[in-house]
C-alpha cells in the first residue's frame, strides 16, 4: 500500500502515469472516508466528491502533493461544517502542488480552507460560505493560503467570513481573480505579501472591499508590489462585525480599497461605487511595535484610471460627518492620512488629507487639505505576476 | 528483570511456540522490526510492543518513560514508551530534542479510570524509518483485547471521572502531523532531554542506551510537584510542551508570530503586547495575547478558556479544559509588570 518515497517524489515531479481518482459518496461515514481517502492519495491522484452534502463533525486535512479534491460544483458538492466539533479550520492543506475545485465549504467553526506552506496551490470555482450572513460568531477567513509561493485563486464565492473572504498572508507569488466577495469584514485581503494581482473581482456589501496591509512582530514583514486592478468594488457599507481585537476590526464601513503600510502597491482601472466612507484609503499603521524591519507607512502608491461614482457621503470615522459636511456633504474619492510617501494620483479626482505628520498622531490633530493630482514622471511598473505554467494546465 | 524475563520467554518459546506467563499468552517475544520499517500494520499487536496489552506490559527493549512537564490531553492518563532497535543508542543534542535511532519508536497509550475500570481508548506510535517519521494512530476496542489501525481518527463520548461527558478526539493521521511537525517533517516533540527525568536518562546510559546525559536535562519543572516551583517556570514549561510544538518558527503556527518555546526570551515573541494576526473570534474582544498583569484581557487564556473549535487552542487534542495549567498561566501574567 506504501510506496517508497522516491517513487511518491518521482509521481510529483512527472506527468502522473499511473493516476487514480477515489470518488467519495455523501452519507453515513463521509467524515471517516473522505478523510482516509484525503491521506491515502497518491501525488497525482483526485479524490472527487458526489454531488450532495457530506455532513461533517472535524476539520479534515490533506498531507499530500500534487493531489486535487474536485466536486460536482460550488453548489453541487457540499461540505458542510454547520455540527464541527474540532479543528481549527474546515479544510487545511499542507502540501504542495494541490488543486482544489468545484465543491463548497459552509459553516466551518474557525477559517473555511487554510493551506499552509502549500505552494502552488490552485483554489478554483469554490464557495466557502457563513450561510447566516454577517455574525461575529463566523470564522475569521474563508480562503486562506498563507506562508507560501504560488497561489491562484480564482472564480471562487466567499460570503460572512468575520475577517476576511479571502486572505493572502506572508506569501509570495499571488494572483487572486475574478472571485465574487460578498457580506465579509475584508472582502479581499493581502497581508505581509509580494508580489501579487488581485484583478477583476467582485467586492460587494463587505466593511472593506479590498485590503492591501502590512503587519509588524511576523515573520514574514515587508509587503509590497502589490497591483489592484480592474475590480469592481461596489458598495461595501455592511458594519463592522469583526470580532474586537482583531486588525479589520478598526476598518470602517464604506471602504472601498485600503492600503495600510505598504511599498509599491497601484491601484488602476478599478470601478469604485457607492462605498459611503471612502473608495480609496491610505493610512499608517498606528500601534506600538518593536519590529525594525517594519516601516508603518504606504509608500509609492500609484492611483490611476479608476471609475468613481457616488460616495464618501457617510464616513464611518471619529469627525468624518464634519469633515464631509465642510466639504460639501461628502468626502472626496481619495483619503489619507497625510503619513504616505511618494504617492501618484493620477486620476482627476479630489482627494484629501487629514495632515498629519508623525505616526501614531491622534485625528484631533488633523489638518485637512486638498491634495493636487500628481502626475509622476515615472512610476514604476510591477512585473507581471508568472505562475508556473503547470499551475494553469491543472485546470484544463 | 526484562532481560530475564525476556531470557525465560525465549527459550520457553523456542520449545513450545507460545507459554502462558501467568496469565499473559506470548508467542512473539521480539519486537517485529519490520513492522516499524515498513508497511501500515491494521493492529497495534503486530508490532508486539506489549507482551500484554490490555495491562500494557511492555516488551523487551521497550522502556517506560514520563514527562518532567506533561502535554495535556482531556486528562488522560498517558503510558509512554520507547523502543530502540537492538544495539542502537539515543543520543543527545544538546538539551533538545534526543536524536533516536532508524528503527526506534515511541508509543504512547491513553487511558481513563483506574485499577480495574481503567479503559485503554487508543495508542498512537511514531516510527522512524528511513525516510523519516510516521505517525499513527490506533484504537483499541471495548474488551481491550487489541487497538486497530485508525487512519481517518474517531470520535468517542467518554464520560470523565467527575461526571462530565466529553467528546474525545482520536486525531487521524494527518492530526498527528499537526503537532509532530517541523518544516513540514514529522518529528517527536515530548522526549526532549530538559523534560526528562535525569535517573531515567542515567539509567539509559548505564544500560547503553544513551550514549550520555546531556547538559540542561531535567530542568524542566516536575508538574506533578508544581507547589516546589516559581510561576514562571511552571507557566513557560506548560507553553512549551502544550503550545510549542506548533508556535514555533517552523512549526504549524509559526505564521502567528507567536514562539512559545522554553528558550525564547523576546517579550513580544511570547506574546505580550502582541496584537493578534489571525485569530479571528479567537481574539475574544481583546487587543493583546498577553496583557501583562490581566490575564482576563488576555487573548492566551481567552483561547485556553473555550473548548470551542475555532476559539480553542490548542485546536488539536483536547475538548475539555485543563484547569490547572490555565490556573498557573492566569498567575503568571498576573504578577508580571505592568510598565
Amino acid at each position: 500500500m506504501i510506496r517508497l518515497t522516491a517513487a511518491a517524489l518521482a509521481l510529483a515531479s512527472a506527468a502522473p502515469a499511473f493516476a487514480d481518482t477515489h470518488t467519495i459518496a455523501p452519507g453515513e461515514g463521509a467524515q471517516e472516508r473522505l478523510q482516509e481517502a484525503l491521506i491515502l492519495a497518491e501525488p497525482g491522484d483526485e479524490v472527487v466528491l458526489e454531488a450532495g452534502r457530506f455532513e461533517l463533525t472535524d476539520g479534515l486535512s490533506l498531507d499530500v502533493d500534487g493531489v486535487t479534491l474536485r466536486g460536482a460544483g460550488a453548489d453541487a458538492s457540499i461540505l458542510d461544517f454547520t455540527n464541527q466539533a474540532g479543528s481549527g479550520e474546515g479544510l487545511l492543506v499542507t502540501s504542495d502542488k494541490v488543486t482544489l475545485r468545484d465543491f463548497a465549504v459552509e459553516n466551518a467553526k474557525g477559517d473555511g480552507i487554510k493551506s499552509k506552506g502549500a505552494d502552488q496551490i490552485v483554489y478554483s470555482a469554490l464557495r466557502v460560505e457563513w450561510t447566516n450572513g454577517p455574525d461575529p460568531a463566523n470564522g475569521a477567513y474563508g480562503i486562506y493560503p498563507v506562508e507560501a509561493s504560488n497561489i491562484l485563486v480564482q472564480d471562487s464565492y466567499v460570503r460572512g467570513a468575520s475577517d476576511a473572504g479571502i486572505y493572502v498572508g506572508q506569501s509570495e507569488n499571488i494572483i487572486v481573480r475574478g472571485n465574487f466577495v460578498e457580506e465579509n469584514v475584508a472582502g479581499i485581503e493581502i497581508e505581509n505579501s509580494n508580489r501579487a494581482e488581485v484583478t477583476e473581482n467582485l467586492a460587494t456589501r463587505n466593511t472593506g472591499g479590498i485590503l492591501v496591509f502590512d503587519l509588524p512582530n511576523l515573520p514574514k514583514v515587508g509587503g509590497g508590489d502589490v497591483l489592484v486592478a480592474r475590480n469592481a468594488v461596489i458598495g461595501n457599507n455592511t458594519d463592522n462585525f469583526a470580532p474586537e481585537g482583531n486588525i479589520v476590526a478598526s476598518v470602517p464601513a464604506g471602504t472601498g480599497i485600503m492600503i495600510m503600510a505598504n511599498t509599491g502597491v497601484q491601484v488602476l482601472e478599478n470601478a469604485l461605487i457607492n462605498n459611503q466612507t471612502s473608495h480609496v484609503m491610505l493610512i499608517a499603521y498606528t500601534q506600538d511595535f518593536t519590529d525594525e524591519r517594519f516601516q508603518p507607512r504606504p509608500v509609492n502608491v500609484t492611483i490611476r484610471g479608476n471609475v468613481y461614482g457616488a460616495g464618501g457621503n457617510s464616513p464611518d470615522f471619529t469627525g468624518g460627518d464634519l469633515l464631509a459636511a465642510a466639504m460639501g456633504g461628502a468626502l472626496p474619492p481619495i483619503l489619507t492620512d497625510g503619513l504616505h510617501r511618494n504617492l501618484s494620483i493620477e486620476d482627476a479626482v479630489p482627494a484629501v488629507s487629514l495632515g498629519l505628520t508623525t505616526v501614531g498622531q491622534p485625528l484631533t490633530d488633523a489638518k485637512p487639505e486638498m491634495l493636487k493630482p500628481v502626475i509622476a514622471g515615472k512610476v514604476a511598473q510591477l512585473s507581471p505576476v508568472v505562475l508556473p505554467a503547470e499551475m494553469e494546465t491543472r485546470l484544463k | 528483570m526484562r532481560a530475564a524475563l525476556f531470557a525465560l520467554c525465549a527459550s520457553a518459546a523456542a520449545l513450545a511456540g507460545s507459554i502462558a506467563v501467568g496469565a499473559t499468552v506470548m508467542d512473539e517475544p521480539a519486537v517485529n522490526d519490520d513492522a516499524i520499517l515498513q508497511g501500515m500494520p491494521r493492529a497495534l499487536s503486530e508490532y508486539a510492543f506489549f507482551i500484554d496489552g490490555a495491562r500494557q506490559l511492555p516488551n523487551y527493549e521497550v522502556v517506560r518513560y514520563e514527562l518532567n512537564t506533561p502535554l495535556y490531553s482531556d486528562g488522560a492518563d498517558k503510558l509512554r514508551f520507547v523502543y530502540l532497535p537492538e544495539g542502537t543508542k539515543l543520543v543527545s543534542e544538546g538539551d533538545g530534542l534526543l536524536e533516536f535511532p532508524v528503527g526506534s519508536a515511541i508509543v504512547k497509550t491513553f487511558a481513563f479510570g483506574s485499577g480495574e475500570n481503567r479503559q485503554l481508548i487508543e495508542t498512537r506510535v511514531l516510527l522512524h524509518r528511513s525516510d523519516g517519521w510516521l505517525a499513527l494512530p490506533y484504537r483499541w476496542n471495548t474488551e481491550q483485547t487489541e487497538a486497530t489501525l485508525a487512519l481517518a481518527g474517531a470520535r468517542i463520548a467518554l464520560t470523565w471521572p467527575d461526571g462530565e461527558e466529553i467528546s474525545y478526539r482520536i486525531p487521524n493521521k494527518n492530526q498527528c502531523k499537526a503537532c509532530h511537525s517541523k518544516q513540514g517533517a514529522v518529528i517527536p516533540i515530548g522526549p526532549k532531554a530538559r523534560n526528562l527525568d535525569r535517573d531515567w536518562l542515567t539509567m539509559m546510559e548505564e544500560e547503553r542506551r544513551l550514549w550520555s546525559v546531556p547538559q540542561g536535562a531535567d530542568t524542566l519543572p516536575v508538574w506533578s510537584n508544581a507547589e516546589q516551583f516559581e510561576t514562571a517556570a511552571l507557566a513557560r514549561a506548560y507553553l512549551d510542551v502544550n503550545c510549542a510544538h506548533c508556535h514555533q518558527p517552523g512549526g504549524g503556527a509559526s505564521n502567528s508570530g507567536l514562539d512559545l518555546r522554553w528558550e525564547q526570551d523576546d517579550p513580544v515573541k511570547l506574546g505580550l503586547r502582541k496584537p493578534p494576526v489571525a485569530a479571528g473570534r479567537g481574539a475574544g474582544g481583546h487587543a493583546v495575547s498577553i496583557a501583562p498583569g490581566d490575564p482576563s484581557a488576555s487573548i492566551m487564556v481567552y483561547r485556553m478558556s473555550s473548548t470551542e473549535a475555532g476559539i480553542a487552542m490548542p485546536e488539536l487534542g483536547r475538548s475539555t479544559n485543563d484547569h490547572d495549567g490555565i490556573a498557573v498561566v492566569r498567575k503568571w501574567i498576573e504578577e508580571m509588570p505592568t510598565s
